[in-house]
């Protein structure tokens, strides 16, 4: 851990709330950018987590580690793997100028979860506690290092995916997961209906699955546990093994151009995993074991929406293609119901009374003046 | 905490309770309606048998039209609500007050809709948890969190206490593993959070509703997801001479890439009180039992075990024990579930604890509860969650002896000190509720406390959904900072604290 940067930058980041606030200037919170194309654009003055950064505790065999917001999600990975351990949540790290950035702040920040969230968990269950400070410039401490607790409200989780609209995080406390001892990635050629009746399928039986990705006509499945454990299961399921696969479940997970174009929009549905399969052209991605459903193609926004309601989904444009203007509004299309948006407004005042945190990028009506809301 | 002795006296106002009652059976079947003494005396307690009071009323609706009926008349007529699953809960959360309506959800019992495909149940709030698990056992699912009361709590309750069991080392806790939640706004308006998918747009609100105690709504549906049953699962029972070792054996299986599905320890004292119980022939010379259970695929399974057995062995385990069929696994899993049976023999009173300790410090916060125990000449018996570190101290009493009352709430109450200096919280799955109000203020700085307040108030804003628990007032704490100047005399205790 010597070789990593460990710089203790609160009192700074501190005085910058501080000072931004007597100021009356409005703060967006950024770790590596990784994700700026993540939700509405945000406008205000850059508060910058990344030199605050370094792990303040591991301990392996209590599965848990602490570390401040701006550490790279690259160096957690790199101390974890030292100790065959692993983020289990497998946040996706994002090129910025064709490198894998992300610091764990804006992993948790943003709340997404890779190809393993189904059976493993999301960024959420995997937070213990945070210290963040809100938006009257108070420092908080919430949660702890044990994965039970219930003691007060459950803040840590709540930050998870608030994308920064809420208040700074300043580290974060995550319980992380052994590494298991073997995997293999199998692939078998299948119609998308045969695809999605064998996930079900699948699904309800006791297997060691970590991953399950149909496109292409063709459904790749992961299987992590003990050697024999998987080798058991790898004969119930057949198929064809894939060699390189952790490179392959990699480029889906931070979305490489090998799986999408970035030229175009990417949307995704999120609905559960036996929801029936669309009937809209185009280019789509069914993860999650049938619960996450990415869709890159001519449909209009209204066609995707009208099919997320129909599986009771929910539909977000997840990133706007590199060849769309920005004054395009990038939202979480889903409805929101009135009573679910003003608890939004309620707990963003709550949290950050004079909205010192700019709230753009969490378009729910009411949290943020600025943002244009489709829904 | 403060434990009462003695009968509860009725201090309701009888005018208001004969109003509401008159109001409310215009609302709801007369016989849903309990306004009797002799009928209210048996809900004015919940398991935390140590705080009691009568409620003003006890209604106990029979479907959601009707919860929604008494929610809305709560709001229009300033009344204040403490909802009720089924009163399993051990930290007072459900204790009723002489100026609130109780409102017990246990009518609300059916199960509404299984969806074996995409691995869901949805519920209504007073449904026992096990329940859930029985009902879709044939499709060869199950429901994870499994407190030790699933045979009676509500899965209304766990979801306000954010439940676990003895398996969610593995599978986690009820946060993790409901999907949606509906549930009725102070206002009595319907709100529905999360949805069909592994996620929602916006603030992940359903966090915040669970564990939260029934102060931010009245939940009346929840959309729990179900997981395979696993086709092989084993049992291991081992002891060993020195807690320090058992303590490094739960660390050194969880380095070891192995989470078990259950970790559950047993100290010395336990171990005797539970031995002169039932004659298991456990070792009365070891100072810790781990029971192990792991659990997946058969293949899965038996290599785990070999990991398992080889690690422990390296740290003095012996007098191993193995089950594997479902009648040995049960019959080896008795010892630790006879243990409150088995301490009710021995003593006439016991205080369950619940705090949590990282799990590297468990030895040494388990020294410190023998010393004290020792200090305050009472004898502690530990049964608990090694596995995540979530420990239960059993603190046996005369609660006949004021002497006795007064050494074990301060013996308990150095024992939560020990575990909040260790980086352990109040609690792993009792809750805050009633018992634990007063202590939370060691665990809260004011501006934490100021911020729970403002979230307090997002749903509920003027704080009559189960007032008085869970989560003090910043005022309230700083009234007890004098507390322990004055010897445990609580200065205000009438002080409102939501
Ligand atoms: C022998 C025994 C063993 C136990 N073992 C465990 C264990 O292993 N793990 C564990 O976590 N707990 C355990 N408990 C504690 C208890 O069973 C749990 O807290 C349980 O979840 C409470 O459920 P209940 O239905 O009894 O809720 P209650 O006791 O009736 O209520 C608990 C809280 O939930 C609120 N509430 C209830 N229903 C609703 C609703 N529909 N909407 C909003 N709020 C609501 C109440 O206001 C109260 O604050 C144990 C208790 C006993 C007596």
């Amino acid at each position: 851990m010597a070789d990593y940067p460990n710089q203790d930058a609160t009192n700074t980041l501190i005085e910058q709330i501080a000072t931004a606030s007597g100021q009356g200037e409005r703060l967006v919170i950024t770790g590596h950018g990784s994700k700026q194309f993540y939700g509405q654009a945000p406008a205000g003055t850059p508060l910058e987590t990344a030199g605050h950064c370094g792990i303040i505790d591991y301990e392996p065999g209590d599965l848990v580690l602490r570390a401040r917001a701006g550490t790279p999600l690259t160096q957690i990975e790199a101390v974890l793997a030292e100790q065959g351990q692993c983020l289990g949540f497998e946040p996706p790290r994002f090129a910025v100028q064709g490198a894998a950035r992300g610091t764990l702040g804006g992993a948790v920040a943003a709340g997404l979860s890779g190809p393993r969230r189904p059976w493993v968990g999301s960024t959420r269950d995997f937070v213990l506690g945070v210290t963040m400070v809100n938006g009257l410039g108070h420092s908080l401490y919430f949660g702890g290092q044990l994965i039970k607790n219930v003691a007060g409200f459950d803040v840590p989780r709540l930050m998870a995916g608030s994308l920064g609209t809420l208040g700074l995080l300043l580290d974060v406390t995550i319980r992380v997961l052994p590494i298991r001892p073997a995997e293999v990635t199998l692939q078998l050629q299948l119609s998308g209906s045969e695809a999605l009746q064998r996930m079900v399928e699948w699904q309800r039986r006791p297997l060691p699955l970590s991953g399950m990705v149909y496109r292409d006509d063709r459904l790749t499945i992961r299987l992590s546990g003990t050697p024999e454990g998987v080798a058991a299961a790898q004969e119930a399921i057949g198929g064809e093994r894939l060699e390189s696969a952790d490179e392959w479940w990699a480029s889906l997970r931070d979305q490489r151009p090998s799986f999408f174009n970035p030229e175009n929009s990417l949307w995704r549905v999120s609905c559960a995993a036996a929801a029936v399969l669309p009937e809209i052209a185009g280019d789509w991605t069914i993860d999650w074991g049938g619960a996450q459903r990415w869709y890159q193609g001519d449909a209009t926004a209204a066609e995707l929406l009208d099919y997320a309601k129909k599986i009771n989904g929910s539909l977000s444009r997840f990133r706007p293609g590199t060849t769309q203007t920005s004054s395009e509004p990038i939202v979480f299309l889903s409805e929101i119901s009135d009573p679910v948006a003003a608890i939004h407004q309620r707990l963003k005042k709550a949290f950050d009374p004079d909205g010192l945190f700019d709230g753009s990028r969490l378009p729910v009506a009411g949290i943020d003046q600025t943002s244009t809301v489709l829904v | 905490m403060t434990i009462v002795t003695g009968a509860t006296v009725d201090v309701a106002d009888p005018v208001l309770r004969r109003q509401l009652a008159a109001d409310l059976r215009q609302l709801l079947p007369a016989h849903c309606v309990l306004d009797r003494l002799e009928q209210l005396k048996p809900f004015e307690c919940d398991a935390l048998t140590a705080i009691r009071e009568i409620p003003l009323l006890v209604v106990l609706p029979e479907n959601r039209q009707q919860v929604q009926a008494v929610v809305q008349y709560a709001h229009k007529n300033a009344v204040a609500l403490i909802a009720r699953g089924a009163g399993t809960g051990l930290s007072g959360g459900a204790t009723p007050r002489a100026d609130a309506v109780l409102l017990v959800l246990s009518k609300l019992n059916s199960i509404l809709e299984i969806d074996a495909d995409s691995r869901v149940a949805v519920v209504e709030p007073g449904v026992r948890n096990l329940a859930i698990s029985e009902a879709v056992a044939g499709l060869g699912l199950f429901y994870a969190p499994d407190p030790s009361s699933q045979v009676a709590s509500s899965i209304g309750g766990n979801v306000a206490e954010n439940s676990g069991g003895v398996h969610c080392v593995k599978y986690g806790l009820t946060t993790h593993n409901i999907r949606q939640i509906r549930y009725f706004d102070h206002t009595g308006g319907l709100v529905t959070l999360g949805g069909a998918g592994l996620d929602a747009p916006g603030y992940d609100l359903m966090a915040l509703m669970t564990g939260s105690e029934g102060m931010l709504g009245v939940v009346v549906e929840i959309t729990v997801n179900l997981l395979p049953l696993p086709e092989s699962i084993v049992l291991l029972q081992a002891a060993f001479p020195a807690m320090d070792q058992a303590g490094l054996g739960v660390m050194k299986i969880i380095a070891a890439g192995i989470i078990p599905a259950g970790l559950e320890m047993m100290d010395q004292t336990a171990i005797e009180v539970v031995e002169n119980y039932i004659h298991m022939d456990l070792p009365l010379d070891a100072e810790a039992i781990l029971l192990i259970e792991l659990d997946g695929t058969e293949a899965e399974v038996e290599s785990q075990l070999a990991s398992v057995t080889a690690e422990i062995e390296k740290h003095g385990a012996y007098d191993l024990r193995l089950a594997r069929s479902e009648q040995d696994r049960i019959k080896l899993w008795s010892g630790r579930k006879s243990a409150f049976p088995a301490l009710g023999q021995v003593t006439t009173d016991f205080y369950i604890m619940d705090a949590t300790v990282p799990r590297r410090h468990l030895p040494y916060a388990l020294r410190q509860i023998v010393e004290l125990s020792g200090q305050y000449r009472l004898r502690v018996a530990n049964v608990f969650h090694a596995g995540d570190g979530n420990l239960h101290p059993l603190v046996l009493y005369d609660a006949s002896d004021p002497d006795q009352v007064a050494r074990t709430e301060q013996l308990a109450d150095e024992i939560l000190t020990v575990c909040l200096s260790l980086g352990g919280t109040l609690s792993g799955e009792h809750g805050i509720g009633r018992e634990k109000l007063d202590k939370s203020c060691d665990q809260f700085s004011t501006v934490e406390l100021e911020q729970f307040e403002r979230i307090k108030r997002v749903f509920d804003p003027e704080g009559r959904l189960n007032p008085g628990k869970a989560i003090p007032t910043p005022q309230r704490c700083a009234e007890i900072g004098g507390m322990h100047v004055h010897q445990g005399k609580v200065p205000f205790p009438e002080l409102e604290r939501f």
